[in-house]
Protein backbone atom coordinates (compact mmCIF):
# COMPACT_ATOMS: atom_id res chain seq x y z
CA UNK A 1 0.00 0.00 0.00
CA UNK A 2 0.78 3.25 -1.09
CA UNK A 3 1.95 6.23 2.00
CA UNK A 4 -0.61 8.29 -0.08
CA UNK A 5 -3.57 5.90 0.19
CA UNK A 6 -5.15 7.29 3.37
CA UNK A 7 -4.16 11.20 2.80
CA UNK A 8 -6.27 10.91 -0.41
CA UNK A 9 -9.10 8.90 1.11
CA UNK A 10 -9.44 11.25 3.60
CA UNK A 11 -9.32 14.51 1.39
CA UNK A 12 -11.71 12.90 -0.91
CA UNK A 13 -14.55 12.19 1.73
CA UNK A 14 -13.79 15.25 3.10
CA UNK A 15 -14.51 17.01 -0.07
CA UNK A 16 -17.64 15.11 -1.27
CA UNK A 17 -18.65 15.93 2.07
CA UNK A 18 -18.54 19.46 1.70
CA UNK A 19 -20.37 19.18 -1.18
CA UNK A 20 -23.16 17.65 0.11
CA UNK A 21 -23.11 19.64 2.75
CA UNK A 22 -23.31 22.75 -0.01
CA UNK A 23 -25.57 20.68 -1.86
CA UNK A 24 -28.47 20.73 1.21
CA UNK A 25 -29.16 24.10 1.11
CA UNK A 26 -29.16 24.32 -3.21
CA UNK A 27 -33.36 23.06 -2.37
CA UNK A 28 -35.21 26.23 -2.41
CA UNK A 29 -33.26 27.69 -5.92
CA UNK A 30 -32.94 24.54 -7.77
CA UNK A 31 -34.91 21.87 -6.18
CA UNK A 32 -33.31 19.07 -7.51
CA UNK A 33 -34.05 15.28 -6.64
CA UNK A 34 -32.67 12.45 -6.66
CA UNK A 35 -30.94 12.06 -10.13
CA UNK A 36 -29.80 15.99 -9.95
CA UNK A 37 -28.65 15.53 -6.73
CA UNK A 38 -26.38 12.28 -8.10
CA UNK A 39 -25.44 14.15 -10.82
CA UNK A 40 -23.98 17.01 -8.55
CA UNK A 41 -22.19 14.30 -5.76
CA UNK A 42 -20.62 12.44 -8.21
CA UNK A 43 -18.89 15.82 -9.85
CA UNK A 44 -18.65 16.32 -6.06
CA UNK A 45 -16.46 13.80 -5.80
CA UNK A 46 -13.94 14.11 -9.36
CA UNK A 47 -13.64 17.43 -7.49
CA UNK A 48 -12.39 16.01 -4.24
CA UNK A 49 -10.29 13.34 -5.84
CA UNK A 50 -8.76 16.31 -8.27
CA UNK A 51 -7.77 18.03 -5.74
CA UNK A 52 -6.25 15.42 -2.89
CA UNK A 53 -4.33 13.93 -5.60
CA UNK A 54 -2.66 17.25 -6.61
CA UNK A 55 -0.60 17.27 -3.05
CA UNK A 56 1.16 13.89 -3.96
CA UNK A 57 1.90 14.55 -7.08
CA UNK A 58 3.46 17.97 -5.96
CA UNK A 59 5.51 16.15 -3.33
CA UNK A 60 6.50 13.48 -5.84
CA UNK A 61 7.75 16.22 -8.13
CA UNK A 62 5.27 15.62 -10.98
CA UNK A 63 4.81 19.17 -11.29
CA UNK A 64 3.04 18.67 -15.04
CA UNK A 65 0.20 16.44 -13.19
CA UNK A 66 -1.17 19.52 -11.63
CA UNK A 67 -1.83 20.53 -14.61
CA UNK A 68 -5.05 18.38 -15.13
CA UNK A 69 -6.19 20.90 -12.67
CA UNK A 70 -7.17 22.81 -16.23
CA UNK A 71 -8.83 19.84 -17.28
CA UNK A 72 -11.27 20.50 -14.08
CA UNK A 73 -11.71 23.62 -14.84
CA UNK A 74 -12.98 23.38 -18.06
CA UNK A 75 -15.00 20.48 -16.77
CA UNK A 76 -16.78 22.32 -14.21
CA UNK A 77 -17.05 25.10 -16.62
CA UNK A 78 -18.81 23.00 -18.06
CA UNK A 79 -21.20 21.96 -15.13
CA UNK A 80 -22.36 25.70 -15.35
CA UNK A 81 -23.48 25.26 -18.73
CA UNK A 82 -25.28 22.37 -18.43
CA UNK A 83 -27.45 24.26 -15.39
CA UNK A 84 -27.59 27.11 -17.45
CA UNK A 85 -29.18 25.89 -20.43
CA UNK A 86 -31.59 23.22 -18.38
CA UNK A 87 -32.82 26.02 -16.01
CA UNK A 88 -33.30 28.38 -19.43
CA UNK A 89 -35.04 25.21 -20.99
CA UNK A 90 -37.35 25.09 -18.12
CA UNK A 91 -37.66 28.40 -17.57
CA UNK A 92 -40.39 28.77 -20.58
CA UNK A 93 -42.76 26.48 -18.68
CA UNK A 94 -42.55 28.22 -14.81
CA UNK A 95 -45.49 30.63 -14.33
CA UNK A 96 -43.06 32.92 -13.27
CA UNK A 97 -39.87 32.68 -14.51
CA UNK A 98 -36.81 32.76 -12.82
CA UNK A 99 -35.09 35.43 -14.89
CA UNK A 100 -31.91 35.14 -16.72
CA UNK A 101 -30.32 36.93 -14.25
CA UNK A 102 -31.32 34.29 -11.59
CA UNK A 103 -30.33 31.57 -13.42
CA UNK A 104 -26.52 32.60 -14.43
CA UNK A 105 -26.60 33.21 -10.36
CA UNK A 106 -27.32 29.66 -9.57
CA UNK A 107 -24.93 28.30 -12.67
CA UNK A 108 -22.26 30.39 -11.25
CA UNK A 109 -22.78 28.96 -7.70
CA UNK A 110 -22.36 25.52 -8.82
CA UNK A 111 -19.52 25.68 -11.04
CA UNK A 112 -17.39 28.25 -7.80
CA UNK A 113 -18.90 25.05 -5.61
CA UNK A 114 -17.14 22.51 -7.18
CA UNK A 115 -13.80 24.53 -6.86
CA UNK A 116 -14.58 24.90 -2.99
CA UNK A 117 -14.63 21.39 -3.20
CA UNK A 118 -11.21 21.07 -5.06
CA UNK A 119 -9.88 23.20 -1.99
CA UNK A 120 -11.47 21.16 0.89
CA UNK A 121 -9.90 17.67 -0.60
CA UNK A 122 -6.73 19.78 -1.08
CA UNK A 123 -6.04 20.94 2.04
CA UNK A 124 -7.05 18.04 4.22
CA UNK A 125 -4.75 16.12 2.39
CA UNK A 126 -1.96 18.47 2.32
CA UNK A 127 -2.43 18.42 6.30
CA UNK A 128 -2.96 14.66 6.36
CA UNK A 129 0.50 14.44 4.67
CA UNK A 130 2.49 17.20 6.27
CA UNK A 131 1.15 16.55 9.81
CA UNK A 132 -1.37 13.46 10.81
CA UNK A 133 -5.18 13.11 10.61
CA UNK A 134 -5.99 15.47 13.33
CA UNK A 135 -4.88 17.89 11.78
CA UNK A 136 -6.49 17.37 8.65
CA UNK A 137 -9.23 16.97 10.23
CA UNK A 138 -9.14 20.76 11.35
CA UNK A 139 -7.82 21.83 8.18
CA UNK A 140 -11.43 20.04 6.65
CA UNK A 141 -13.59 21.96 9.20
CA UNK A 142 -11.80 24.98 8.68
CA UNK A 143 -12.28 24.96 4.94
CA UNK A 144 -16.17 23.54 5.11
CA UNK A 145 -16.12 26.60 7.12
CA UNK A 146 -14.91 28.62 4.19
CA UNK A 147 -16.80 27.16 1.54
CA UNK A 148 -20.26 28.31 4.55
CA UNK A 149 -18.69 31.85 4.35
CA UNK A 150 -18.33 31.93 0.05
CA UNK A 151 -21.84 30.19 0.12
CA UNK A 152 -23.91 32.57 1.97
CA UNK A 153 -24.43 35.74 0.10
CA UNK A 154 -26.55 39.14 1.40
CA UNK A 155 -30.37 39.33 1.06
CA UNK A 156 -33.08 41.63 0.08
CA UNK A 157 -33.73 42.80 4.02
CA UNK A 158 -30.19 43.44 4.40
CA UNK A 159 -30.78 46.67 1.30
CA UNK A 160 -34.08 48.00 1.58
CA UNK A 161 -37.01 48.50 4.06
CA UNK A 162 -40.36 45.96 2.80
CA UNK A 163 -43.41 47.80 3.25
CA UNK A 164 -47.21 46.35 2.91
CA UNK A 165 -49.25 48.72 0.80
CA UNK A 166 -52.81 48.01 0.26
CA UNK A 167 -53.76 47.80 -4.06
CA UNK A 168 -55.79 50.47 -5.12
CA UNK A 169 -57.09 51.35 -8.89
CA UNK A 170 -57.37 54.93 -10.07
CA UNK A 171 -59.33 54.61 -13.24
CA UNK A 172 -58.04 51.26 -14.85
CA UNK A 173 -54.76 51.72 -13.42
CA UNK A 174 -53.38 49.68 -10.89
CA UNK A 175 -51.20 51.03 -8.10
CA UNK A 176 -49.22 49.68 -5.49
CA UNK A 177 -49.07 53.57 -2.83
CA UNK A 178 -48.26 56.15 -5.61
CA UNK A 179 -46.46 53.28 -8.23
CA UNK A 180 -48.30 52.69 -11.57
CA UNK A 181 -48.29 49.21 -12.12
CA UNK A 182 -50.45 48.42 -15.46
CA UNK A 183 -54.02 48.94 -17.50
CA UNK A 184 -56.66 46.67 -16.24
CA UNK A 185 -59.37 47.28 -17.98
CA UNK A 186 -62.37 44.97 -17.32
CA UNK A 187 -63.81 45.54 -14.23
CA UNK A 188 -64.24 41.98 -13.49
CA UNK A 189 -60.69 41.58 -13.64
CA UNK A 190 -60.21 44.74 -11.38
CA UNK A 191 -61.90 43.36 -8.70
CA UNK A 192 -60.47 39.61 -9.11
CA UNK A 193 -57.17 41.63 -8.57
CA UNK A 194 -58.31 43.73 -5.28
CA UNK A 195 -59.48 40.22 -4.01
CA UNK A 196 -56.64 38.01 -4.79
CA UNK A 197 -53.62 40.72 -4.86
CA UNK A 198 -51.10 42.29 -2.30
CA UNK A 199 -48.84 45.16 -2.89
CA UNK A 200 -45.31 45.85 -1.22
CA UNK A 201 -43.13 48.78 -1.85
CA UNK A 202 -39.10 48.00 -1.18
CA UNK A 203 -37.12 51.40 -0.07
CA UNK A 204 -33.49 51.37 -0.65
CA UNK A 205 -31.51 52.11 2.22
CA UNK A 206 -28.89 53.59 -0.13
CA UNK A 207 -27.72 54.94 -3.47
CA UNK A 208 -26.38 51.02 -4.14
CA UNK A 209 -29.27 49.46 -3.23
CA UNK A 210 -31.55 51.43 -5.55
CA UNK A 211 -29.53 50.18 -8.23
CA UNK A 212 -29.53 46.34 -7.58
CA UNK A 213 -33.02 46.77 -7.07
CA UNK A 214 -33.95 48.50 -9.99
CA UNK A 215 -31.94 45.41 -12.36
CA UNK A 216 -34.86 43.15 -14.01
CA UNK A 217 -32.98 40.72 -13.19
CA UNK A 218 -33.26 40.61 -9.53
CA UNK A 219 -36.78 42.00 -9.89
CA UNK A 220 -37.99 39.03 -11.70
CA UNK A 221 -36.19 37.02 -9.17
CA UNK A 222 -38.36 38.40 -6.19
CA UNK A 223 -41.20 37.74 -8.15
CA UNK A 224 -39.92 33.96 -8.94
CA UNK A 225 -39.32 33.53 -5.34
CA UNK A 226 -42.91 34.83 -3.94
CA UNK A 227 -44.50 32.78 -6.26
CA UNK A 228 -42.49 29.29 -5.47
CA UNK A 229 -43.01 30.00 -1.80
CA UNK A 230 -46.58 31.38 -1.35
CA UNK A 231 -48.05 30.28 -4.89
CA UNK A 232 -49.51 32.15 -7.48
CA UNK A 233 -52.68 32.94 -8.88
CA UNK A 234 -52.53 32.84 -12.55
CA UNK A 235 -52.63 30.21 -15.78
CA UNK A 236 -51.53 30.16 -19.43
CA UNK A 237 -53.85 32.36 -21.37
CA UNK A 238 -54.12 34.80 -18.18
CA UNK A 239 -51.56 37.42 -19.30
CA UNK A 240 -53.87 40.20 -17.31
CA UNK A 241 -52.70 38.12 -13.96
CA UNK A 242 -49.00 38.72 -13.74
CA UNK A 243 -47.14 39.81 -10.89
CA UNK A 244 -45.40 42.47 -11.55
CA UNK A 245 -42.66 45.01 -9.82
CA UNK A 246 -42.55 48.51 -11.18
CA UNK A 247 -39.89 51.30 -10.00
CA UNK A 248 -40.89 54.21 -9.09
CA UNK A 249 -38.48 57.08 -11.07
CA UNK A 250 -38.38 59.89 -8.46
CA UNK A 251 -36.65 57.96 -5.69
CA UNK A 252 -35.62 54.13 -6.94
CA UNK A 253 -38.24 52.54 -4.89
CA UNK A 254 -39.72 49.63 -6.22
CA UNK A 255 -43.80 48.31 -6.13
CA UNK A 256 -44.40 45.01 -5.88
CA UNK A 257 -47.74 43.59 -7.09
CA UNK A 258 -48.05 39.80 -6.67
CA UNK A 259 -51.01 37.07 -6.48
CA UNK A 260 -50.73 34.77 -3.41
CA UNK A 261 -52.22 32.16 -3.14
CA UNK A 262 -51.40 31.97 0.70
CA UNK A 263 -52.24 35.99 1.43
CA UNK A 264 -50.29 36.20 4.77
CA UNK A 265 -48.58 39.69 4.62
CA UNK A 266 -45.83 38.76 7.39
CA UNK A 267 -44.95 35.40 5.63
CA UNK A 268 -45.07 37.41 2.50
CA UNK A 269 -42.91 40.00 3.91
CA UNK A 270 -39.78 37.90 5.23
CA UNK A 271 -39.90 35.41 2.09
CA UNK A 272 -39.21 38.95 0.12
CA UNK A 273 -36.58 39.33 2.60
CA UNK A 274 -35.12 36.39 2.53
CA UNK A 275 -34.45 36.51 -1.33
CA UNK A 276 -30.60 36.85 -2.32
CA UNK A 277 -29.40 39.49 -3.72
CA UNK A 278 -28.01 38.24 -7.09
CA UNK A 279 -23.96 38.91 -7.31
CA UNK A 280 -24.64 40.09 -11.11
CA UNK A 281 -27.76 42.69 -10.18
CA UNK A 282 -25.23 44.20 -7.28
CA UNK A 283 -23.65 48.31 -8.43
CA UNK A 284 -21.85 49.92 -6.63
CA UNK A 285 -22.24 53.34 -7.89
CA UNK A 286 -20.93 54.66 -4.40
CA UNK A 287 -17.51 53.46 -5.15
CA UNK A 288 -17.35 55.26 -8.40
CA UNK A 289 -14.30 57.61 -8.30
CA UNK A 290 -16.20 60.29 -10.00
CA UNK A 291 -18.82 59.96 -8.02
CA UNK A 292 -16.86 60.39 -5.17
CA UNK A 293 -14.32 63.26 -5.90
CA UNK A 294 -18.04 65.44 -6.53
CA UNK A 295 -19.22 64.24 -3.40
CA UNK A 296 -16.51 65.77 -1.67
CA UNK B 1 -36.32 45.34 -34.80
CA UNK B 2 -38.81 43.01 -33.55
CA UNK B 3 -42.49 44.38 -32.38
CA UNK B 4 -43.11 42.90 -29.02
CA UNK B 5 -46.76 44.44 -28.13
CA UNK B 6 -49.77 44.44 -30.85
CA UNK B 7 -53.29 45.69 -30.25
CA UNK B 8 -55.32 42.42 -31.38
CA UNK B 9 -58.40 43.93 -31.06
CA UNK B 10 -60.46 47.58 -30.37
CA UNK B 11 -63.70 47.64 -28.88
CA UNK B 12 -65.86 50.88 -28.08
CA UNK B 13 -69.19 52.20 -27.54
CA UNK B 14 -68.68 55.36 -30.08
CA UNK B 15 -67.90 54.40 -33.35
CA UNK B 16 -67.28 58.20 -34.66
CA UNK B 17 -63.70 58.14 -32.82
CA UNK B 18 -61.77 55.34 -34.48
CA UNK B 19 -60.98 53.84 -37.73
CA UNK B 20 -58.34 51.06 -39.32
CA UNK B 21 -55.86 49.64 -38.16
CA UNK B 22 -57.10 46.01 -35.75
CA UNK B 23 -60.33 44.53 -35.91
CA UNK B 24 -62.79 46.70 -34.32
CA UNK B 25 -65.92 45.39 -32.53
CA UNK B 26 -68.88 48.04 -31.86
CA UNK B 27 -71.31 47.89 -29.06
CA UNK B 28 -74.58 49.71 -27.75
CA UNK B 29 -73.77 49.88 -24.14
CA UNK B 30 -71.10 49.69 -21.58
CA UNK B 31 -72.31 46.22 -20.46
CA UNK B 32 -71.92 45.13 -23.52
CA UNK B 33 -68.23 46.51 -24.16
CA UNK B 34 -67.34 44.85 -20.46
CA UNK B 35 -68.18 41.19 -21.79
CA UNK B 36 -66.63 41.76 -25.09
CA UNK B 37 -63.75 42.71 -23.84
CA UNK B 38 -63.56 40.18 -21.54
CA UNK B 39 -64.84 37.91 -24.42
CA UNK B 40 -61.95 38.88 -26.77
CA UNK B 41 -58.98 38.77 -24.03
CA UNK B 42 -59.52 35.03 -22.90
CA UNK B 43 -60.14 34.30 -26.33
CA UNK B 44 -56.56 36.26 -27.57
CA UNK B 45 -54.34 35.46 -24.77
CA UNK B 46 -53.93 39.48 -24.36
CA UNK B 47 -54.87 42.48 -21.61
CA UNK B 48 -57.96 44.26 -22.28
CA UNK B 49 -56.85 47.86 -21.34
CA UNK B 50 -59.08 50.66 -20.73
CA UNK B 51 -58.30 53.64 -22.70
CA UNK B 52 -61.77 55.77 -21.68
CA UNK B 53 -64.97 54.39 -20.44
CA UNK B 54 -66.26 53.68 -24.06
CA UNK B 55 -62.34 52.74 -25.70
CA UNK B 56 -60.89 49.11 -24.48
CA UNK B 57 -58.36 47.97 -26.63
CA UNK B 58 -57.25 44.32 -26.56
CA UNK B 59 -52.83 43.86 -26.20
CA UNK B 60 -50.70 41.16 -26.60
CA UNK B 61 -47.72 41.54 -24.32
Amino acid sequence: MNEYIYPIVFGVIAGTVARMIMLRTDYRQYPTYLHGKVIHLALGFIAAALGAVAVPAILEMEFTAVTFLTVAATQFREVRNMERNTLTEIDDFELVPRGKTYIEGIAISFESRNYLVILTGFVSTLFYILWNVYAAIIGAILSLIISKLFQSGSTIKEIVEIDHHPLHFEGAGLYVDNIYIMNIGLKERQEEILKYGMGFVLTPKNMNSITTIANLGQRQAILHDISVSLGVIRDSGTPALTPLIKRDLDDGRIGIFILPQVKDIEKAKKIIGAVPVLENAIRMPSQSKIHNKEAK
Amino acid sequence: MEIEKAILAVITTNQSRISGGAPIFICDSSDELQKMAANLEAITDGIAHALSDELFIIVKH
